[in-house]
């Protein structure tokens, strides 16, 4: 009676076990049968892939694209959180470089070193180089930081786990922590505007037109006729990052 | 001849062919849909990033109702200016129609961001002043009207 009753209940748990499991792999079958993940191939040539140029000898240090690139992402306002700043760099008589950068530029700049001791002094804005080969993207052990097909690299923020190696890899310091959301961000190229056809919010609100953004694969477009005609820096270059941020009229100091 | 099986074979294939089966189905269940479809990453992330709400609506939605402004700035040079420039973000104020939602800044500070005198702005680009020495205590917009600066207004 007893060994009857063990008997029966295993053959229901075992049938019941079966028909889960064939359920369970055929649901997965049936979902997808890409049980091994294949990466598609990323570059669509119908698709503009993007490029910036800054003009160092446009810009007026204003930081209207600091501050309009916080009003426009909601990056937090508190000092140290930009995806977008300006540097002031002043070269001295005496050849030491003096670099400030107060708030970001979003108050402005007061100049700290008296006129007669400046040898030159200039504005560098900062922001994501969007790197073709961006360090930042590959040491990512999740996926969630990538290259769009347009060239833009982005962060997914539902996929983020905030372990930041992201931050710490990228050698032009344009990524940080979201202090409320505890995930990298960074800049996006304003993805969410240039896929609706506006301006990135800086390129927008940059009063002098020292900034500018374009399809770098279109040989008729404004940015490719500007890298034609003017001798342009991307910062680092020994790293080969692939950096799609070009700068006119780039001296030497900066870093 | 009959082929022999150890039993030890048949159990440890089956727990291969477990264990296999598991992972598979975890992988699955695990992964996002989207995973994969463009790089490695969430396709649908590119999606999410579009998301974002648009905060400067950019000039062409200022025009709609304010072309006589525009008109006049065309006229000096602060022609290449753009309203969301100085104005700062408008999407609120072309939704509500409602002046309290764009801001004037008038303060002589806020003029002074570009028009104070540093030695990295070039003379030859843009006009700077000291604000510590130029007409002291007066806000810059009682002479100038800031869309055509050059037309004094005393």
């Amino acid at each position: 009676m007893g060994n009857e009753r063990v008997k029966s209940s295993r053959r229901k748990f075992l049938k019941s076990a079966a028909t889960a499991s064939v359920a369970i792999v055929g649901y997965t079958w049936l979902k997808s049968s890409q049980f091994l993940i294949h990466a598609a191939e990323p570059e669509d040539k119908n698709l503009p892939w993007y490029g910036i140029v800054i003009d160092i000898e446009k810009c007026i240090g204003c930081g209207m694209c600091a501050k309009a690139c916080k009003n426009e992402n909601d990056v937090p306002a508190e000092p140290f959180f930009f995806r977008t700043w300006v540097e002031q760099y002043t070269v001295k008589n005496d050849g030491s470089v003096e670099i400030i950068s107060p708030n970001g530029g979003i108050d402005g700049f007061k100049q700290t070193v008296p006129d007669e001791d400046i040898f030159k002094s200039y504005f560098v804005p900062k922001m994501c180089n969007h790197c073709a080969k961006s360090p930042c993207d590959q040491v990512c052990p999740v996926g969630a930081t990538y290259t769009s097909p347009e060239g833009v690299v982005l962060i997914d923020e539902k996929y983020c786990i905030g372990c930041r190696y992201c931050v710490q890899a990228c050698p032009y310091g344009c990524r940080f922590i979201h202090p409320e959301k505890k995930v990298a961000n960074k800049c996006t190229l304003c993805y969410h505007r240039i896929k609706k056809g506006l301006a990135p919010a800086c390129m927008e609100n940059c009063p002098t037109g020292s900034r500018m953004y374009g399809n770098l694969r279109d040989s008729n477009s404004e940015i490719v006729k500007f890298l034609k005609e003017h001798t342009t820096q991307v910062l680092r270059p020994n790293l080969n990052t692939g950096s799609k941020l070009y700068y006119n009229a780039l001296s030497s100091e900066v870093r | 001849m009959k082929f022999y099986i150890p039993p030890q074979l048949t159990r440890l294939a089956l727990a291969f062919a477990i264990f296999i089966t598991l992972f598979i189905v975890l992988r699955n269940l695990l992964v996002p849909d989207t995973f994969g479809q463009y790089g490695h990453y969430r396709g649908d992330s590119l999606i999410d990033n579009q998301q974002p709400e648009i905060h400067y609506s950019g000039q062409e939605a200022c025009l709609d109702c304010h072309q006589e402004i525009e008109d006049m700035k065309q006229t000096d040079v602060h022609n290449t200016i753009r309203c969301e420039v100085c104005h700062g973000p408008g999407e609120k104020h072309v939704s509500s129609g409602d002046a309290a939602d764009i801001s004037k800044p008038d303060s002589r500070e806020f003029c002074g961001v570009c028009h104070e005198k540093n030695a990295a702005r070039r003379q030859s680009t843009i006009v700077q002043i000291r604000l510590s020495e130029h007409n002291t205590g007066k806000k810059c917009i009682e002479c100038h009207n800031p869309h055509q600066p050059w037309e004094m207004k005393e």
